[in-house]
């Protein structure tokens, strides 16, 4: 693969928008049949980099872009599409309500007399689907698909234009692992056609197991790029913090063991849907992970715990006493907090502010006469979180949701310490949060633990359970499967959580 | 590099502050434009007694919109105040007709306002019903209550005990113009400066996130409800001390329409979160001016409807073309 020419070719590209120079001289090669990653902190430029790509964007002057040593014209979504390039963005742009297969050929119907010609369209989308091995038929509706299935759809699409160079922005991270394991497969396919594909993701276990070669860029630079056989996890993070980690994964409290006493005790809980007799035992000060593929029903038993979803049989313990915590309001109350998983939808008020975010929980037991809010409480309250949490922004007014991933994270977190828990329930804490943030936030639930605070955390990324947590619950279809602990010679390792979580081990 | 970042964020608050204040200012330019035009038109617009015809006539759509404020802030819609308003009305005049307590017309029509408001929120907030529906039905509902109260007639008292609010002015300002804006300030403090308000903006901002905040989310709902069936409870009362009658049929038809009108030409967000109390008094001006300067300017009935309908949804275009040209830069 070396020795061919590389089917694309940027160099020397610069943008600048208006006094912000957002990429400075990046230039990146890929060859046919590659799987090029591309990583970098959010904000490092990867994006404007592929809406270069893309014809989205024109690069300044000096730079250029070559297709199979052909130097092609920049700044024209058409020609781009033309020229073979292809982008799945994460946002999935399918019409929902349409087919498959009118979706495949969207804006780019196969016509007769000026009408569809619908027999001609299911006939050329049947060896597209073919070609990547889907299993439903190009007449079924898109709302009837899984994500997976969709961002196949997507690819799909790609194909039917005849791309040969396909760009992938965070492609798994709405999807199940089994569906990321299809997309890996329909993946392995595309390279052995030859198609080229430039792979953005933050999850380092997917860069290792597709990458042929990494680029890393930081603040608009170019860092460097490392083949398959250089990679390896504290290089590939120094080169997008840009500074050495050396240790990624901050551990200073003590795994508390048994003779901490009990924070939380669950006994037998179960919901209508997915959760059966669930049990555990959370000491103070101790970082228990609850581990399983998405859709083993982690969520739902923190909901349950929390009092968002509604039990049907269990019991609570909540410092020895026996608690019953029928809504959020209710947990709050009695000390347990909860992160989401889902910080848009079920967490940020987008239009707030950054002070008024953080105080949400709080604000009640803060006010004064008549309901009315005690504002300078309140900007104390944020100015501190903003600085213990280092949060990155000019003024705690400014809306939340101008803040990056990895800030708006933090603001849920302060709004959660804000309240005081004795137990803290965290679900994904680091989803869709660039390195440098990422390790912040494990700095946090550190000090929490080290605070006496007892922290159930959800987590989907294995590295993340093993570098944070002292023990773990597996989870499979709704039940609670196993534990890992880490012994005194060694951590436990992802094949014995993986095992639990898949069944493989015959549990 | 250690400047850059030094200055690179302040400049961000600059504009940023700059574009809240301008968002802030929302459709005032466009009122006074609209003054301006029909001043040109005919220089008796802008007279003393013109301009506190104006007021006076916005007075109680004001009073509904501001109540209506509360419910679209937090993503819902009220369609029942006209109904409401012509109910509480008739209230006000059958009790002001009782000997010795008349004036206790004006609380009675309040509270009953405030029940039917109550009854909307109970059903939108504890059986979940949408709010468009269930103010679609007590639109019609309490539209047959108010007709029921008066036998299908017209309820008269030439002797109103509270007719001065329709009516009399204090220190030169006519009571309805005080009393509208009494109630626009007192929106102001809840919206801004209560907790409740602060959840009210978050309900509509995203309740299912004010929901695992601890926020309880059918309380908030039943209040909103609730102050805008008492607040179409004043307005009912004033109505009637305008009046000195009340007529079940006709009174208050399609006031919801103008109330809804005030508040998006307010700038305040159909899907809720987004508003403020101020932008609803600006867009109950501009409401009343149109009426008023159309009618100066001699513009037949027919085209007035056409033009105010127009005006209407241009403004909210340019509105919201302003705030997407806000966001991105």
């Amino acid at each position: 693969m070396a020795g061919a020419a590389p089917v694309l070719e940027m160099r020397d590209i610069s943008k600048t928008f208006g006094v912000v120079r957002a990429l400075r001289n990046v230039s990146l090669t890929v060859h046919a049949g590659e799987l090029h990653a591309l990583m970098g902190e959010n904000g490092a430029g990867k994006s404007t980099l592929m809406k270069m790509l893309s014809g989205a964007y024109r690069p300044d002057p000096g730079g250029e872009i070559l297709i199979d040593g052909q130097p092609v014209t920049t700044g024209d979504p058409i020609k781009a599409r033309a020229n073979g390039v292809a982008v799945i963005y994460q946002e999935l742009s399918l019409a929902p309500n349409l087919t498959v297969a009118q979706n495949i050929f969207l804006g780019n119907e196969p016509r007769r007399f000026g009408v569809v010609d619908v027999g001609a369209m299911m006939a050329r989308a049947r060896p597209i689907i073919d070609r990547l091995g889907l299993t439903f038929s190009p007449r079924t509706r898109v709302s009837q698909l899984s994500l997976g299935e969709r961002q196949l759809v997507e690819i799909a699409r790609a194909l039917s234009t005849d791309a040969r160079i396909i760009v992938m922005d965070e492609p798994t991270t709405s999807l199940t692992s089994r569906e990321t394991d299809r997309l890996f497969e329909v993946i392995a396919g595309l390279k052995a056609q030859g198609i080229a594909i430039i792979y953005i993701s933050h999850r380092m276990e997917e860069v290792y197991q597709l990458a042929d070669r990494v680029s890393v860029l930081r603040d608009g630079g170019y860092v460097g790029t490392l083949d398959r056989d250089d990679l390896d996890a504290p290089r590939l993070v120094s080169m997008m913090v840009g500074r050495d980690i050396s240790s990624f994964y901050k551990k200073e409290h003590q795994a508390p063991g048994a003779q901490r006493p009990v924070a939380l005790s669950v006994r037998g809980l179960s919901a209508e849907r997915l959760v059966k007799d669930c049990s555990l035992d959370l000491h103070e000060g101790e970082i228990l992970a609850l581990s399983g593929l998405i859709g083993s029903g982690r969520t739902e038993l923190a909901r349950l715990i929390y009092g968002a979803d509604r039990k049907t049989v269990g019991t609570m313990e909540l410092g020895g006493r026996p608690v019953e915590i029928a809504s959020p309001g209710a947990a709050l109350e009695a000390g347990i907090a909860y992160l989401t998983e889902d910080r848009r939808e079920l967490g940020l008020f987008l239009d707030m502010s950054i002070a008024d975010n953080i105080n949400m929980g709080v604000m009640a037991r803060d006010a004064r006469r008549l309901g009315f809010r005690d504002f300078a409480v309140a900007d104390k309250r944020a100015a501190r979180a903003v600085s213990d949490l280092s949060i990155r922004t000019s003024s705690t007014r400014m809306n939340v949701g101008s803040l990056s991933g990895g800030n708006q994270q933090k603001v849920l977190l302060a709004r959660l310490l804000e309240t005081k828990p004795k137990v803290v329930i965290l679900d994904e804490p680091t989803r869709g949060v660039d390195v440098g943030a990422k390790s912040e936030i494990y700095r946090i639930i550190d000090d929490l633990a080290k605070d006496g605070i007892a922290i159930l955390m959800i987590s989907s990324e294995l590295p993340e359970i093993i570098g944070v947590a002292d023990r773990v619950l597996v989870m499979r279809d709704g039940e609670i499967v196993g534990e890992v602990s880490a012994r005194a010679d060694r951590r436990f390792t992802q094949e014995e959580i993986m095992e639990l979580a898949t069944g493989a081990s015959g549990t | 590099m250690t400047d850059k970042t030094s200055t690179a964020p302040s400049d961000g608050a600059r504009q940023a502050r700059f574009r809240v204040a301008f968002a802030a200012l929302g459709m005032l330019p466009a009122l006074i434009l609209l003054a301006v035009i029909f001043q040109v038109i005919n220089p008796r617009f802008m007279t003393e007694t013109n301009l506190l015809i104006v007021l006076q006539q916005s007075s109680i759509n004001i009073v509904l919109a501001a109540g209506m404020t509360f419910v679209i802030l937090t993503g819902g819609i009220d369609l029942s105040v006209g109904s409401i308003l012509a109910a509480s009305a008739m209230i006000a005049v059958i009790v002001s007709l009782m000997p010795e307590i008349g004036m206790l017309g004006v609380p009675a029509a309040i509270l009953a306002g405030l029940a039917f408001g109550m009854m909307n929120g109970v059903l939108i907030a504890y059986l979940k019903l949408p709010p468009f529906i269930v103010t679609l039905g007590s639109l019609t509902a309490v539209r047959g209550v108010a007709r029921l109260l008066g036998n299908d007639t017209t309820v008269f008292n030439s002797d109103l005990p509270f007719a001065f609010l329709g009516n009399g002015t204090f220190l030169g300002v006519p009571w309805l113009v005080i009393i509208a804006l009494l109630v626009v300030v007192i929106s102001w403090f809840v919206l801004r400066r209560t907790v409740l308000g602060t959840w009210i903006y978050a309900v509509g901002g995203n309740a299912e996130a004010a929901r695992l905040t601890g926020i309880k989310v059918p309380l908030v709902l039943l209040f909103v409800y609730g102050v805008s069936g008492l607040l179409a409870g004043l307005g009912g009362a004033l109505s009637a001390a305008r009046l000195y009658a009340a007529n079940g049929l006709q009174l208050g038809q399609s006031y919801e329409l103008d109330a809804i009108a005030a508040v998006i030409l307010g700038g305040t967000s159909f899907v809720g979160g987004v508003g403020s109390i101020w932008g609803t008094l600006i867009g109950g001006l501009i409401i009343a001016v149109l009426s008023n300067g159309l009618i100066l300017a001699g513009v037949s009935d027919i085209w007035q409807y056409i033009i105010k309908g127009l005006v209407i949804i241009v403004a909210v275009a340019l509105d919201r073309y302003r705030l997407q040209a806000g966001a991105r830069t």
